[in-house]
Order: structure tokens, then sequence, then C-alpha cells
């Protein structure tokens, strides 16, 4: 791909030396254009994957990956490009592909997409109160009422935290065989409550 | 089929068996399961692998899979329920007519399996009464046939009211017959 042109282009772009194939970090704001850029000029025609970022201490604390393919080329790029206020323009009008993509984004992490046609949750159901994704989240799930009232009045049943007893399971690494997963913390289980 | 559910013998009788009707109804019963594939993840291929013609489950009189459940009177649910999904699996059960039955195939559906996330229902026995639990993440299509075989003694068993215990409550089931 031609880097010059994109960064004579777009001069708040900055090329980040990525180790398995070209990344920028770009501004959200000139997010679309540049996409539209690399489609139309430098025919990056495949939207491969948009998925959203946690950052946790950094400002800002979310942003957006963005992989595009170019098919003619044989050839990746990869576009960092933080959150403003949590936002980010839509690119689904330049890659209609990336819909649901950012509306994943927008489940998982709250990202909102400006100029999305159809900003719905995709995952989980739309009066979840969270985004679960987040780094702050727990695993185990936070207590909510269950999707449906009615169900909920018939069967008693919540959104309950899962029982981790002592999980998430990992693997201790090494070889396969030898790496059964465990929980982190074996100080409790069934039997014997937490201390 | 319980040999004194039926006194016949051809030499005293004739063409005449007696029986009780609560024998005979639950016995055509058993061996008239037409099970609701809620086939909802991986457990759903083994189960259709149940109904291919290796294992075949129609040997045993339960082969009449519906995906309508104004149709079925066994839900099979076979895969993860996520709480999304609980409340379809929850309306799909209201729909089906009296009598019916649930199984659970694999851990997911019987415990969340190995699925202890904010996203999965921890069982689905936490919306439906359960009667069969299958263990097995897939359970083998054999371990399939095995708890259906066990849901028709199950069948074979029950009295005149079907009495289900959902969550400490006894739920009465009369059968019109
Ligand atoms: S029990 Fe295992 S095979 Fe069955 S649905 Fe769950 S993960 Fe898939």
């Amino acid at each position: 791909m031609d880097v010059l042109a994109l960064t004579q282009k777009f001069p708040q772009t900055q090329n980040l030396a990525g180790q398995d194939m070209t990344t920028f970090a770009v501004n959200s704001s000139e997010l679309a254009d540049i996409v539209k850029y690399l489609r139309d000029e430098q025919g990056f025609d495949l939207l491969a994957d948009l998925c959203g970022m946690d950052w946790k201490d950094r400002t800002p604390q979310f942003g957006v990956v963005i992989h595009l393919l170019s098919t003619k080329n044989r050839e990746y790029v990869r576009l960092h490009a933080p959150c403003v206020d949590d936002t980010v323009p839509t690119i689904s009008d330049i890659h209609p592909g990336a819909n649901w993509h950012e509306r994943e984004a927008y489940d998982m992490f709250g990202i909102k997409f400006i100029g999305h046609p159809d900003p719905r949750r995709i995952l989980m159901w739309e009066a979840y109160p969270y985004h679960p994704l987040r780094k702050d989240f727990p695993l185990a799930g936070i207590e909510v009422p269950f999707p449906a009232a009615d169900v909920a009045a018939v069967t008693g049943q919540t959104v309950e935290p899962a029982p981790m007893m002592g999980g998430p399971f990992v693997s201790s690494g090494g070889l396969m065989s030898g790496a059964e997963p465990q929980a982190l913390d074996q100080s409790w289980n069934e039997e014997k409550p937490k201390s | 089929m319980v040999k004194s559910d039926f006194g016949y013998n051809s030499k005293i009788e004739g063409e005449v068996i007696v029986t009780r009707a609560d024998a005979v109804v639950n016995w055509v019963r058993s061996h008239s399961v037409w099970p609701m594939p809620m086939g909802l993840a991986c457990c759903a291929i083994e189960l259709m692998a149940a109904g291919g013609s290796r294992f075949d489950i129609s040997r045993f009189g339960m082969e009449v899979m519906r995906f309508s459940p104004r149709q079925a009177d066994c839900m099979i649910v076979s895969g993860t329920v996520t709480y999304k999904m609980a409340e379809v699996v929850r309306r799909i059960y209201d729909q089906m007519a009296e009598p019916k039955w649930v199984v659970a195939m694999g851990a997911c559906a019987s415990s969340g399996g190995m699925y202890r996330s904010y996203a999965t229902l921890q069982g689905v026995d936490n919306i439906v009464p359960v009667d069969i639990y299958i263990s097995g993440c897939p359970p083998r299509p054999e371990a399939l046939l095995d708890g259906m075989m066990l849901l028709q003694e199950k069948i074979r068993q029950e009295g005149g009211s079907l009495k289900r215990t959902f969550r400490g409550r006894t739920v009465d089931t009369k059968i019109v017959s």
C-alpha cells in the first residue's frame, strides 16, 4: 500500500509500525474518510473485522480496531481509532458488513457508532443494562431481572451471577496433556465456602 | 410392559384382554413419544445423529420429531441455554399440550456446563421441570437413547395424574381420558 499518500492526505494519521501488518493510529473524526479513501483509492475493498477495545486505565478508555483487506494486492491494514466520549462514526455506509460488527461492539463495550442505521444490541437482549466485555464487568455477571417478565413471574427466575467456584478455569500452560484447566483460587468450592 | 399389567390367556379369555386404563394409556404413550428437538448448540448434532440410520431412534418408538410444539410432547433441550433464549424455551414448553416431558441433554442443558458466565442460564431446570438429565459434553447418541428409554420407563410408571414438582411446588395435571 501507499503509506506516504495516506499520511500526506491525512496528516494526523500515525504509522504505528505494526509487526504483522501496516498499522495506523487514526483520528476518529477522520475514520470514515480514511476507510472510504482506502477502499476507493488503495483497493482495500473488504472489511475483515471491526471490534472494540477497552484499555482500562488509558484515556480515552475505549477504541475501535478495524482490519481491512485488499483482495487485489493481498494485503491487510489495521486502523486504531480511539473513541471520543465513547463514540466513533459508523463505517457501515462504506462497508455494509460493518453493521453487525458495530452492533456487537456497542453491545459488548457500549461504544456508540454515530450514524449507525440500526443501533440495537445484537447478542444480549435489549433491556440488558451492562456491557459485559468491559474490563470492570465480572465474568460471572451481575443480577438483573429476567428478560421476559411473564416467564419470570411463572418461574421466579432472575439473571443470576454464575457460580464461579474459584474460577475462571484456566490452563496452567505447557503441554496440553499436562495442563488441565483449573480454578485460579482452589481454596473454596461447593462444599467449602469462600472465606 | 410390566407383565402384571395385562392379564391375557388366549385359552381362557379368548380375544379379551384385561388391564387397567392407566397401564394401557401409559403403554401407548411411552411408545409414541413425539420429541420436539430444541437444538441450541453442539449437542443438537448428536441428537441428529441419534435420528440417523446408524443409531436409529425409531427402534424405540420416538422418532417422530416435530418442529411445532403443538404436535410434540417431549422437549429434548440439547445445547446451551442462554438467558436470551431461555424465554423462548419456556414459551415453547408452554405451547406443548399435556402430558409433556422434558429431557435435558448434555452438561449445558443440565447445569450450564462449562459456561459459567453472565450469558448462560445455569441449567434449564430453572425454567422448566426436567424429567431426565443426560450427562456428557456432548452425550453420545447411545446415551440419548438410554435417556429416552429411561423416560419411557418413567412414563409407564405414571399414575392417572401427572404429578410434577417444579421448584418445590407440586403441579398436578389430571389426564383427561
Ligand atoms: S454439553 Fe457440550 S456438546 Fe452439549 S451443548 Fe454444551 S458444550 Fe456443546
